[in-house]
């Protein structure tokens, strides 16, 4: 085992997670694509395609930016771990990985365009502009596997073909793959979320598209064993019988146990047996790969070298105990429903809540006197405005004298604190919403 | 032989143009990114100070500001969140010579910048769906991950930035680096300080000045309610305070410019020759060796880059014509960037002037012109500056270890992924535009009101008016 490995493992962690997390999201906008594309003669049928489509939204809304960092994650990981491979690899496929990123470009600015506007007619037109990125980008990312996969990127600085690289069977397999597992994980996902809301309605719609994509994503799969044979041998061979193969069998059993489970409803459970069939195709994929990262390049020459990769495995190890417990609490809030679009109840609560005076209400904090820290409030007041504005100017004294005129590295320290100290002070003399509300007066 | 000579000319020719389309490329997607990172460190920390205000005091006009500025923030992060992806993807599309060589000793920083951009989405999430969710409290705090994150997230990408223009931390042995050393790489860096410094500063700038923009236009229009007021004040104040400031903090990283990168000052100041005791021009142009029709100060280049009115500075003439980066966009640049900056500095005095002075807001129209116009400026002033530093270390990717010509692809068809980038974004940003024009447009509680409720045509039963009638109109005249 060598460090190397360690941060491979991670990488293709990261990978797993964006295929679960940013497949089901590009997969909600596949789901919302296709109500557009049904034309809604009736009232109610247009009704119900603004629900599908909200629906798909709301479930995804708070977490879609999170989701899509890990794709972040995997491309840093990666061209500090492994820079060569990643350049041949960025390089070659440079034409997929531009696709994927104009669909990430389409698909973010559906959510930042949501953010202006609460009409249903506007919402749809933006969902259906922007979510034919939900088909680009699974499809582009899935052809990059399907490139290195079969070994089709040379080492070196746009050495492989720009088109015949990732417009071959196995790309076309693996792109086509991944678009039917994005609608798959995404209605099993929207269909537990429903479950949990309650909403039996979108709860049957979701089903009967989980059930299909389902389906779907297994026949391509079946045919594409075939595909694969003949095309990218080395990989065939060492995934149904090689290291591989333990990935492909949990996959498959994996991909069956949750056609099953949405079958009889069992929703809470089917997310976690999709999102495992998932890592089994990328856990065999890897494992039938390996040793090589790239056509003639194994592992051990990609690698950085030894102190990058310390210094990688720290900040990951660092930055994944902030980030994980950050993600529970994110997920954690989505999936108890704190999230959800308040229900009729909710909605009345927070009417009154704005009608109600404000000391009336249940979170309002009280008026501050006899708390503990009334005498340090108080000593803050009696520090008028005359204190800080003079704090300000020491500060900038200060930061003139340390940073401006001395030349000394550890002068310049202080003097950049000298100035921060400067502004605060300053801002707080200058006390803006205060300026603000006395011009009633005047 | 003059056969094989035309084909190399012709090959090195492709590849020159090559590289300028990927320069301008990359330029393109920095250039439309840098203003939204701006929003993501400096807007959380407005955003809180308000909100702070709602809970101290209880007023409803806070939290309704706050509520409007979360829906803008909410909107830019996910812009600047495909704008970062693309920024990422064309590191290796664009650069892959760059990054094959040098991604294990420089990578380490965007690795955990990734984990920078995760807070801030996570918590940005939290912060945005949870105002009627969490408690008070539990929401302000979610902000405070959201304004580390926007400082360890700026400060790592700069270290990398930093790195480029001041690289260390490893050895070059036959196009491999070897001895490397990503720490001191990164960290132990001269430049990254003040560079970062000058950025945090500048994207506090940027984000008051443009975020008051809209209300100062409001107040020329003559709508100038409390709650139009209280909007304008608090980024005003912020970018006030921080405008002349900066002066000082840019005159510290000219300094670190003057002793690292002499090549580089004397391209922003138009200087051929190494002189003793440099003047510096005001405007003018660059041609043939000095800077034609500008108004010269004597004396002042040396007394400001090393605090001695007579001390030698070196020219473009110390490297060969082949290393020298173009002198007039980086000098241009460089002086619009000064100037901007000044007269920003000036406007954020004038309001500190007046606010002790007199002890209310500026009433001249005047004034209110000049925030109008201080917000686009000062992205100009931002742009500006990032082209001096970038331009500035041409003909290097990595200074004076590898060029932009060595690191860029050699794949066809960058002009076709340039066009059709530059179709996105420019459809994003009118749509951005939109979303920016109803935030501000919509009134603040009635029918069209965003904030009534993001599309929850399943929740509100379909009568949107029902809430509408009863709330209060904070913007009280």
């Amino acid at each position: 085992m060598h460090l190397y490995d360690i941060t491979i493992v991670c990488i293709l962690i990261g990978l797993a997670l964006y295929a679960v997390l940013g497949g089901a999201d590009f997969g909600a906008g596949l789901w919302q694509l296709a109500t557009a594309l049904r034309p809604s003669a009736s009232q109610e049928r247009r009704r119900r395609a603004e629900r599908i489509r909200e629906h798909a939204h709301h479930s995804m809304g708070p977490v879609w930016e999170a989701n899509h960092v890990w794709l972040i994650f995997v491309l840093t990981v990666t061209w500090t771990a492994f820079p060569e491979a990643f350049g041949a690899i960025a390089s070659t496929l440079a034409v997929p990985l531009f696709i994927a990123g104009l669909g990430i470009v389409f698909r973010g600015a559906a959510y930042a365009l949501r953010a202006g506007s609460s009409k249903p007619s506007e919402l749809g037109a933006i969902d259906t502009i922007f979510s034919i990125s939900s088909i680009l980008t699974p499809f582009a990312l899935g052809a990059i596997v399907g490139a290195i996969a079969s070994g089709r990127v040379p080492l070196g600085n746009a050495a492989g073909h720009l088109f015949s690289s990732w417009l071959n069977p196995t790309s076309v397999l693996a792109g086509v793959f991944a678009v039917a597992i994005s609608a798959y994980m995404a209605a099993v996902y929207l269909a537990a979320d429903a479950a949990r809301n309650r909403e039996r309605w979108l709860r049957e719609q979701f089903r009967a598209r989980a059930l299909l994509a389902g389906a779907v994503a297994g026949l391509v799969a079946i045919a594409g064993l075939p595909v694969v044979h003949a095309d990218a041998h080395r990989i065939y061979e060492r995934l149904v019988a090689g290291p591989g193969l333990a990935g492909l069998v949990i996959s498959i059993l994996a991909g069956l146990a949750t056609l099953t489970l949405v079958a009889t409803r069992r929703f809470e459970a089917a997310r976690v047996s999709a999102a495992l069939a998932v890592v089994g195709v990328i856990a065999g994929w890897a494992l039938a790969q390996q040793p090589l990262l790239l056509a003639h390049l194994t592992l051990a020459q990609a690698a950085a070298p030894h102190e990058t990769q310390i210094a990688l495995l720290v900040a990951i190890a660092v930055g994944g105990a902030i980030l994980f417990p950050s993600l529970g609490l994110l997920f954690g809030l989505l999936l108890r429903g704190r999230f959800d679009p308040a229900g009729e109840a909710d909605a009345e609560a927070e009417r009154a809540h704005a009608q109600r005076p404000y000391a009336q209400r249940p979170h309002a904090p009280r008026p501050q006197a006899g708390r503990p820290t009334a005498t340090a409030r108080s000593v803050l007041a009696a520090s008028s405005s005359g204190l800080r504005a003079r704090l300000a100017l020491a500060g900038l004294l200060g930061g003139l004298g340390l940073l401006t005129a001395a030349e000394a590295p550890w002068a310049h320290g202080l003097g950049v604190a000298c100035l921060f100290a400067c502004m605060i002070f300053a801002f707080l003399a200058v006390d803006p919403t205060g300026l603000a509300a006395q011009e009633d007066d005047g | 032989m003059s056969a094989a000579l035309a084909g190399g000319a012709l090959l090195a020719s492709a590849q020159q143009s090559y590289l300028r389309d990927a320069s301008q490329m990359q330029a393109l997607s920095f250039t439309v990114h840098i203003p939204l990172v701006c929003f993501g460190i400096a807007l959380p920390s407005m955003i809180a100070y308000v909100e702070w205000r709602h809970l101290r005091s209880g007023e409803e006009l806070y939290r309704t500001l706050a509520r409007r500025w979360t829906r803008v923030m909410a909107a830019l992060f996910a812009v600047g969140v495909i704008t970062g992806t693309i920024l990422s993807l064309e590191m290796g599309m664009l650069w892959p010579g760059f990054m094959s060589t040098f991604g294990g000793v420089f990578g380490l920083g965007f690795a955990i910048e990734g984990f920078s951009f995760f807070m801030e989405a996570i918590f940005i999430g939290i912060y945005a769906y949870g105002w009627r969710r969490l408690s008070p409290r539990a929401h302000l705090l979610s902000l405070a991950p959201v304004v580390i994150a926007g400082f360890t997230g700026s400060l790592m990408v700069i270290s990398v930035n930093a790195w480029m223009q001041h690289p260390s931390g490893f050895r070059l042995v036959r196009g491999h680096a070897v001895d490397v050393h990503p720490l001191a790489a990164l960290f132990g860096n001269s430049f990254l300080w003040n560079e970062m410094i000058h950025m945090y500063v500048a994207a506090f700038i940027v984000t008051g000045f443009l975020l008051a923009t809209p209300y100062a236009i409001a107040r020329l229009r003559g709508s100038w309610g409390r709650y139009e007021r209280t909007a304008l004040a608090v980024p005003l104040s912020i970018a006030a305070v921080a405008s002349p400031v900066q002066v000082l903090i840019g005159d510290w990283a000219a300094r670190d410019v003057a002793s690292e990168q002499p090549t580089k000052l004397a391209a922003l100041e138009g200087l051929a020759h190494t002189t003793r005791g440099a003047a510096v021009h005001l405007l003018g142009w660059y041609a043939h060796g000095h800077v034609e029709f500008g108004i010269a100060i004597p004396k002042l280049l040396s007394l400001l880059a090393f605090h001695n009115p007579n001390a030698s500075v070196q020219g473009l003439d110390a490297v060969p014509l082949s290393q020298q980066p173009p002198v007039n966009i980086t000098r241009i640049s460089f002086q619009l960037m000064v100037v901007i900056g000044t007269a920003l500095a000036l406007l954020g005095l004038v309001f500190l002037f007046v606010r002790y002075r007199c002890k209310r807001l500026p009433r001249q129209p005047w004034f209110y012109l000049a925030v109008a116009a201080a917000g686009p400026a000062s992205v100009v002033a931002l742009i500006a500056g990032w082209l001096v530093t970038e331009v500035g270390r041409q003909p290097w990717v990595v200074y004076r270890v590898m060029t932009t010509t060595e690191a860029v692809t050699r794949a066809r068809g960058v002009p076709v992924g340039y066009g059709l980038l530059a179709g996105a974004y420019v459809l994003v940003a009118c749509g951005v535009a939109w979303v920016l024009r109803r935030l501000a447009g919509a009134p603040l509680a009635g029918p069209d009101d965003p904030l009534a409720g993001p599309g929850d045509p399943l929740a509100g039963g379909g009568d949107p008016l029902a809430g509408g009638g009863g709330a209060p109109q904070p913007s009280g005249a």
